[in-house]
């Protein structure tokens, strides 16, 4: 047997949406089976389950609609993950659920998403659930986004069809105004036209097919690179009373959540405001010069300071908001309403807070995309901006400028339920090191 | 692209050793669960890189039927004995003994008496959280599986109500008598498994290269022959899991891909001798890794069914 070649392969991670019925899991089923990514196995699994069930016709949505519950009512219940690779890229997806209620499972799916790919069924065109999936798109940062018009051979193909649901889409995309690039594709999940082939029927289609995008579309990096962050995550002191070098071993263990660090560049450990150097960057397989986001090691500082899990080491020359005060935009996620009183775990970084909820100042109408001021709550699925006091001072940034020292999560303190995704709005004002000089 | 780039499996590190290192910070009791096979050779790698110079804050835990392959058993205590750590071992047949679990007459697998067993093993040493090795691409169930999967205080799944995770945000938080499943290799494939065992030069057990073995045709798998009874007075553990005279009987070159037990074990004629040999033949295969898997083929949902009664 040949030995294969091995070499860098870059990852993209896309999250499709889409209503319910608008052919989401059919679509991946339709990458997976054109990029050959389907076993023989699962091809006679879907067969069986076609025969006892489908009436002899192959269900692609079955492949990813792996619960009982969702074979039987024929929906997607929770975020499925997939993977395949082609030879240019290797993808990682989230198929997220359409349905109202299920909002939050996208918010998940996106989060760590590079791109989005937003289903309309050609015969709907612009619903509701495309103007709230386009919304979460660039509410939560995500750099690229593909609208791909589907069930097209339900349409005839036709082009009169696409232009119509193309401009439709591009009247409130302005009001969006985050993602770096936007494609319109006209494909057909069922056919498997425009997905990995070009479709026979679209003479007047000139873009490339959805594979194709996906294996060509620039990742900008997603990692901010220009301001060094490090929460600080696991303490890590050997303690070893036989090895004299590691006895008084500490070292900071994190995952850098921002920009780049050397050896030797002068820190700030936040909120103690304490300064010291790099004196050496460890990993497992040796020492670095120099790390980046979202590289995992282990911090050694020049000077023996008290740091501990939820503190931050910082740059010198891009500090940082510091304050107890936060505003964010949030998506909540349970039953039980948001309202303002209320308290709750806030997780931030590597660290957890306790946060009270001082006021609602908005609710987003997902139709208009317009804030409607002061609401008395948030229900289940419902986006607003909230300001928060926490009880101990956050060390954060905008979401806007770094994903993960921006975000937040909200915890339900008696059922731990994970209760909203929040985007933190920038600092009003950054870290002030008033009396630096005169410490360490 | 920039040097300051991650490639895949560089990025599936770096993912999985925060996810190692939040279990670290968050938890009071975490354990490992170590099987010798593949994927958890991976986790104790990356949990090398999460945790050194510092000892791996936590023992290991392995799950025996009873029916493994002694290759995997002298493998699973030697590399964790190299790596320091305090390795438990819980089995079947003492649960059966203790009255915490009770075969089905008839049923010669023991995969499903694996979950009491583990259960019991969480309430004797009180453990909150335990990581495993499985991987979403792995089945169908799995891929709605989340890095943290909560479990209630019947150690069950519940895939409908699972808590959403948001950025690289996992909600640790646990009442009494809960715990939590960790997967720190949720976004890895099973190439990515073998790419990261060459690169990282790891050993794994000899059964995964070709080899020759004694096999036998049945429910439409090679099966190995279970070892010869010693007729120590006790009744033969493998009893229905023995070739019938009926069945096809060869000596096979052949290699394990996944491994359960010697009973749920597929074995595939293979002449992979090296890691390069296996990772082109996992990209040349038009089966799926656990089409060899005897328990999943119970029926469409086996897997979800044994996920919500707390196996792995």
């Amino acid at each position: 047997m040949k030995s294969v070649s091995q070499h860098p392969v870059e990852l993209l991670r896309f999250n499709t949406c889409g209503s319910v019925d608008d052919g989401k899991s059919t679509l991946i089923g339709r990458l997976l089976y054109d990029s050959k990514s389907i076993m023989e196995d699962q091809m006679e699994a879907l067969e069986r389950s076609a025969d006892i069930t489908g009436g002899g016709q192959v269900n692609l949505a079955n492949l990813t609609d792996g619960l009982r519950a969702e074979r039987e009512q024929g929906i997607t219940i929770d975020v499925a993950y997939r993977y395949f690779a082609t030879p240019k890229r290797k993808f990682i997806v989230a198929d997220t659920p359409g349905h109202v209620q299920y909002t939050r499972n996208m918010v998940t799916g996106a989060s760590t998403a590079n791109l989005s790919i937003v289903l309309i069924d050609a015969r709907n065109g612009v619903i509701e659930q495309t103007r709230r999936h386009s919304y979460i798109s660039a509410l939560l940062g995500i750099p690229h986004i593909v609208f791909a018009v589907n069930k097209m051979d339900l349409v005839d193909w036709s082009e009169e069809r696409f232009r119509e649901i193309r401009d439709e889409i591009e009247d409130f995309l302005p009001k969006l105004d985050t993602f770096s690039d936007v494609k319109f594709l006209p494909v057909s999940a069922l056919d498997g036209g425009n997905v990995v082939d070009p479709s026979e029927y679209t003479p007047w289609y000139e873009g490339p097919t959805l594979m194709g995008h996906l294996e060509s579309v620039h990742i900008a990096s997603d990692w901010n690179l220009n301001a060094f962050r490090f929460p600080v995550q696991w303490v890590n002191r050997p303690n070893n009373p036989t090895d004299k070098t590691l006895h008084d071993f500490r070292g900071f263990s994190g995952q850098i959540a921002g920009g780049i660090v050397k050896v030797g560049q002068e820190v700030l450990v936040l909120p103690s405001g304490r300064k010291s150097f790099v004196k050496e960057i460890q990993t497992f397989d040796g020492n670095l010069d120099e790390a980046f986001s979202p590289q995992s090691v282990t911090l050694v500082l020049e000077d023996d300071l008290d740091i501990s899990r939820g503190d931050m080491i910082v740059g010198t020359d891009s500090l940082p908001g510091h304050s107890a005060d936060i505003s964010a935009r949030v998506c909540w996620m349970e039953q039980r309403p948001l309202q303002a009183g209320q308290k709750y775990f806030l997780k931030h970084g590597t660290q957890t807070v306790q946060a009270k909820v001082i006021s609602l100042d908005s609710r987003i109408n997902i139709q208009t995309y317009e804030p409607e001021p002061h609401p008395a709550e948030l229900a289940m699925n419902d986006i607003g901006e909230v300001r928060l006091r926490t009880a101990k001072p956050l060390v954060f940034d905008a979401y806007t400028t770094n994903r993960l020292t921006g975000s937040i999560v909200l915890v339900e303190p008696s059922s731990n339920a994970t209760a909203a995704a929040g985007m933190l709005r920038g600092p009003e004002k950054v870290y002030q090191p008033d009396y630096d000089d005169f410490m360490i | 692209m920039s040097s300051y780039h991650l490639d895949h499996l560089e990025y599936l590190e770096t993912e999985a050793i925060h996810v190692l290192r939040e279990v670290a910070a968050e938890f009071e009791r975490p354990v490992v669960l170590f099987s010798g096979g593949k994927d958890s050779i991976c986790i104790l790698r990356l949990a090398e890189k999460a945790f050194r110079p510092s000892e791996i804050p936590m023992p290991f835990l392995n799950v025996e039927t009873g029916h493994e392959f002694p290759e995997l058993i002298e493998f699973r205590d030697r590399r964790a004995e190299e790596l320091g750590a305090k390795l438990i071992v819980r089995t079947v047949d003492e649960a059966v003994e203790k009255g915490l679990a009770t075969p089905t007459p008839g049923q010669t697998s023991r995969n499903q008496l694996q979950i009491p067993v583990l259960l019991g093993a969480i309430d004797e040493f009180q453990f909150d959280c335990c990581i495993g090795g499985a991987r979403r691409d792995e089945e169908k169930a799995r891929a709605k599986e989340r890095f943290f999967s909560f479990r209630d205080s019947f150690g069950q799944w519940d895939p409908k109500n699972q808590r959403p995770e948001i950025w690289n945000l996992y909600n640790a938080r646990l009442n009494p008598g809960e715990n939590m499943r960790v997967f720190p290799l949720s976004n890895w494939t099973e190439t990515d498994v073998w790419e990261y065992v060459q690169k990282e030069n790891l050993e794994v057990p000899n059964i995964y290269f070709s080899h020759e073995r004694e096999c036998f045709f049945r429910g439409g798998q090679w099966l190995p022959v279970p070892p010869a009874h010693d007729g120590n007075g006790k009744p033969d553990p493998y009893e229905g899991a023995r070739p019938t005279e009926k069945e096809e009987h060869r000596t096979m070159t052949c290699r394990v891909r996944t491994i359960a037990d010697m009973i749920s074990t597929g074995m595939i004629e293979s002449p992979a001798e090296t890691i390069d040999d296996i990772i082109a033949e996992v990209a040349a295969a038009r089966v799926t890794e656990r089409g060899t898997r005897a328990d999943d083929k119970a029926s469409e949902a086996a897997m979800e069914d044994r996920k919500k009664a707390g196996y792995f």
